[in-house]
């Protein structure tokens, strides 16, 4: 296994010491470099200010990329088979919408459970519908996406004719708010529990590693008697679940749904997975390299806004952060 | 042959190489390189790959400049800094995949970067009749408004000599020109230089088919490992000598013993057509232990004959069974659980995921046998690779990128990547393209192996020595068609070769 495999090429050094560095090494595997950068940030945030680094900033942090961050899982598989998803602000947007309407009072009044399996099928059937643009009529993703970016985004303001819904019971609103054992709030703990999840699967799955194949060389995999559009089409379906999970979260937090909600999202996601060490021609990243990549996107928004720099400044540096993040890798990758 | 420095002391107006050497880091990729080409000749530069023949190419067409050594070009220093310069100068390069522009027309190509202006705007005019006298001068009757995606290859490459020649290129270098070329082509393309060589132009000839030097060269310069080992003044030298003088030892045995062929059927093939017509009505069988070699011209439909067997591409009628059950060929995988399994053509597009380890690309497609229960543990990665690994003797470790690998090593990595299923067909397409000759007996050796392993095994080859040295049965292909079965006993260059073109 990974230790094995590290140790092996480790020629001298302590036995249990070489074994322990090689497993801290194969489990943040090409995830290194922003590793680094995020260490660096926490570091200058708190020496820079007082409130970085408590604990209720920290959970702050986690709260404000749950999002964010299970978006980003789903669009870390739709990369990493040589994808790509731009799509999953506008899906989020309908599955919320949805789940309103199926179960606010105001509208089909049918039950929060309802509204919630409800949105999830839309959202995954978004996801199958832009696979299969894929797969079947053989659109370029970045084609079939921007498509079902637009439809999607029709259909989330035709449902209430572009109104928002405001109010949801407690117990729903409470998954974001209320911190069991002191700091997990439902939902980050459904980010967590999600990215190990996938983060499993991808690493030890048959499966998972097929999709590493596919985006490797797609026809490789495919000749390799690996079901490529199958599989394809799946993730696509899957990164449709888990944008449409990431609006009902959204919903939780806000405590309404609106039709406009998580425009611009999917660059945001894009960017964290790419900051995350992926590479836009597949077959690179893992679920590791993303939540860095999401916590990296979390961590200098929350520290830019400590520190009180304006918005407008926080998107220019986000900005340098993502082209310094690729370029840093790009280059390291050329040196090897 | 002559190593002697003496040759450099002829005066003409032609070209001399002297002292030239290139280091990579701590890697010596050519080592005090010297050769002239004269006026109106021919010089083929041979080698095994990473010889240095392209080094060599790429610094006098102006892509790489030299650390060391000098350049004498009709009678001045010549040092080009870019290929821009070297054009200039009257040099030019054809590379092996031709550098145009798919969507723009053939004029357009032709005058690239420099299009004929009129008052401002493009001379179309001009520029079709001046690119069709080019193209009429090297034989070729093709519209200059044609969009050179929709041109066969080798009218691709006509264009791109036809460019060369507008440019008052008097040294042409020809990398690998034959390389996707069926012999009327490259007939075609000989009498071409032919022609030009008569009008005083020089080529410098880089190819890794011996046959065709004795044909089109005038002289040879052999390399081995960035240096030059050999200069003949004739070009009509033994193949073995020249082979000998690539790989620096002697070729003692190219081709393994072939064993005995069982006598139990193992694959039918029954009128197998394409939808597209690449190959129609195409029938014959494998027994156990035999060895089975496909030849055709390039085009004869081979590739996608063995590909269609593989569940790779669809078929439109016809059956295939393996060992007597029929086949559904409605994909890869189903192939390769009926036991057949397909060494593709195209090793780095088809073959590998060059992202990957050497483990990683031999789990793929073998998830149920690594990984039993869906669970894919490093250990289990690691054991199967390192079993393939031992197997085939390929020289790296399962966890080192694939990339590292040489082409042959590459190669057996994916045979490795199927023997342990085990399957009951082995398909190789072109399994030594672009493989050193010396390396190459290694996957020779391996395929007999698989066919003493009681394998049905089809190796489709445009190597015609190939084809014949390691098969028990020739199947000829032309135009799609089967043209005859040919025994090893009744197999000869001669044999197969009037059944290809017919």
């Amino acid at each position: 296994m990974a230790v094995s495999n590290g140790a092996s090429e480790l020629k001298a050094g302590p036995n249990a010491q070489a074994a322990a560095g090689a497993k801290l090494s194969a489990l943040f595997a090409g995830t290194m470099g922003p590793l680094i950068g995020l260490v660096l940030l926490c570091l200058a945030l708190s020496l820079t200010t007082d409130t970085f680094l408590t604990v209720r900033n920290i959970l702050n942090v986690l709260d404000q990329v749950t999002v964010l961050g299970i978006m980003a899982i789903g669009m870390t598989l739709v990369i990493l088979i040589g994808g790509i998803d731009l799509s999953v602000g506008s899906v989020l947007a309908l599955a919320a919408m949805v789940m309103g309407f199926v179960a606010h009072p105001d509208y089909l009044n049918l039950g929060m459970p309802a509204g919630i399996v409800t949105a999830l099928v839309v959202a995954g059937l978004c996801g199958l519908v832009s696979g299969l643009l894929v797969t079947v009529t053989k659109l370029p993703p970045f084609i079939a996406t921007l498509a079902m970016m637009s439809v999607a985004r029709g259909l989330a303001n035709m449902i209430t004719d572009g109104s928002q819904i405001i109010g949801f019971p407690d117990w729903f609103t409470s998954l974001s708010i209320i911190r069991h054992f002191g700091f997990l709030s439902v939902t980050v703990g459904l980010m967590i529990v999600l990215a190990i999840i996938f983060a499993i699967f991808l690493n030890y799955r048959a499966t998972g590693r097929s999709l590493y194949a596919i985006g490797g060389s797609a026809e490789v995999a495919r000749l390799s008697g690996i079901p490529v559009k199958s599989l394809t089409n799946w993730v696509y379906a899957i990164c449709g679940v888990l944008a449409g999970l990431a609006g009902i979260v959204l919903a939780a937090r806000l405590d309404s749904v609106q039709p406009s909600s998580g425009f611009g999202y999917e660059l945001d996601t894009i960017a964290a997975v790419v900051i995350g060490g992926a590479s836009l021609s597949g077959g690179v990243g893992s679920i590791g390299g993303t939540a860095i990549g999401v916590l990296i996107i979390g961590v200098l928004r929350n520290g830019l806004n400590l520190l009180g720099v304006s918005p407008f400044i926080q998107q220019v540096v986000i900005g340098v952060v993502i082209a310094l993040a690729v370029a840093t890798d790009t280059w390291r990758r050329r040196t090897q | 042959m002559s190593l002697d420095p003496s040759h450099t002391q002829t005066p003409h107006l032609g070209l001399f190489v002297s002292g030239l050497c290139k280091s990579y880091g701590p890697v010596q990729v050519l080592a005090d390189a010297s050769f002239e080409v004269r006026p109106g000749e021919v010089v083929a530069l041979l080698g095994e790959n990473g010889a240095g023949k392209s080094t060599v190419s790429n610094i006098i067409a102006g892509s790489t400049k030299p650390d060391a050594g000098s350049i004498t070009w009709r009678g001045k220093p010549y040092s080009p800094a870019s290929p821009a310069e070297a054009i200039d100068a009257g040099v030019g390069m054809i590379h092996q995949e031709l550098k145009l522009l798919p969507d723009l027309s053939v004029a357009e190509n032709v005058y690239v970067g420099r299009l004929l202006m009129r008052g401002g705007r493009i001379d179309r005019a001009a520029m079709n009749a001046q690119a069709s006298a080019q193209l009429r001068r090297l034989g070729l009757d093709v519209s200059p408004e044609r969009k050179v995606r929709t041109l066969r290859i080798a009218a691709q490459q006509q264009v791109e000599i036809a460019k060369a020649l507008t440019l008052n290129a008097e040294l042409l270098i020809f990398d690998e020109p034959t390389a996707a070329l069926g012999s009327e082509e490259t007939e075609l393309l000989f009498k071409q230089i032919r022609k030009l060589k008569a009008e005083g132009m020089s080529f410098i000839y880089i190819s890794h088919r011996l046959d065709e030097i004795a044909e089109i060269a005038d002289r040879v310069v052999v390399m081995r490992d960035g240096r030059i080992v050999a200069r003949h003044e004739r070009a009509d030298i033994p193949v073995r000598t020249v082979v000998e003088q690539m790989v620096g030892r002697s070729v003692e045995r190219m081709f393994p013993p072939l064993s005995e062929p069982g006598s139990e059927t193992l694959l039918e093939v029954e009128n197998l057509s394409s939808p597209e017509r690449s190959f129609q009505n195409v029938s014959f069988s494998v027994r156990t232990g035999e060895i089975l070699g496909i030849a055709g011209l390039i085009g004869a439909g081979r590739t996608e004959l063995v590909r269609a067997i593989a569940g790779a591409d669809p078929i439109s009628s016809g059956s295939v069974r393996v060992a007597g059950k029929p086949v559904h060929l409605n994909g890869p995988a189903a192939a390769i659980k009926a036991g057949v399994v397909l060494v593709p053509e195209d090793r780095k597009a088809q073959g590998v995921v060059l992202d990957q380890t050497i483990g990683e690309n031999l789990a793929i497609g073998n998830f149920d046998h690594v990984a039993p229960n869906g669970w894919v543990f490093p250990r289990a990665v690691q054991k199967f690779a390192e079993a393939g690994i031992g197997r085939l003797g390929v020289k790296g470790r399962p966890n080192q990128a694939i990339s590292k690998l040489s082409g042959g090593n590459q190669q057996k990595v994916i045979i490795a990547k199927w023997i342990s299923r085990p399957p009951k067909v082995f398909i190789l397409d072109e399994p030594t393209r672009g493989i050193d000759v010396g390396a190459r007996a290694a996957i020779y050796d391996v395929i007999a192996d698989l066919a003493r392993s009681g394998m049905a095994v089809v190796v489709v080859s445009s190597d015609l020595e190939e084809v014949l040295g390691l098969s028990h049965r020739v199947l000829v292909l032309s135009r799609g068609r089967q043209r005859g079965i040919l025994d090893r006993s009744e197999a000869s260059n001669v044999a197969v070769m009037e059944l290809a073109t017919s």
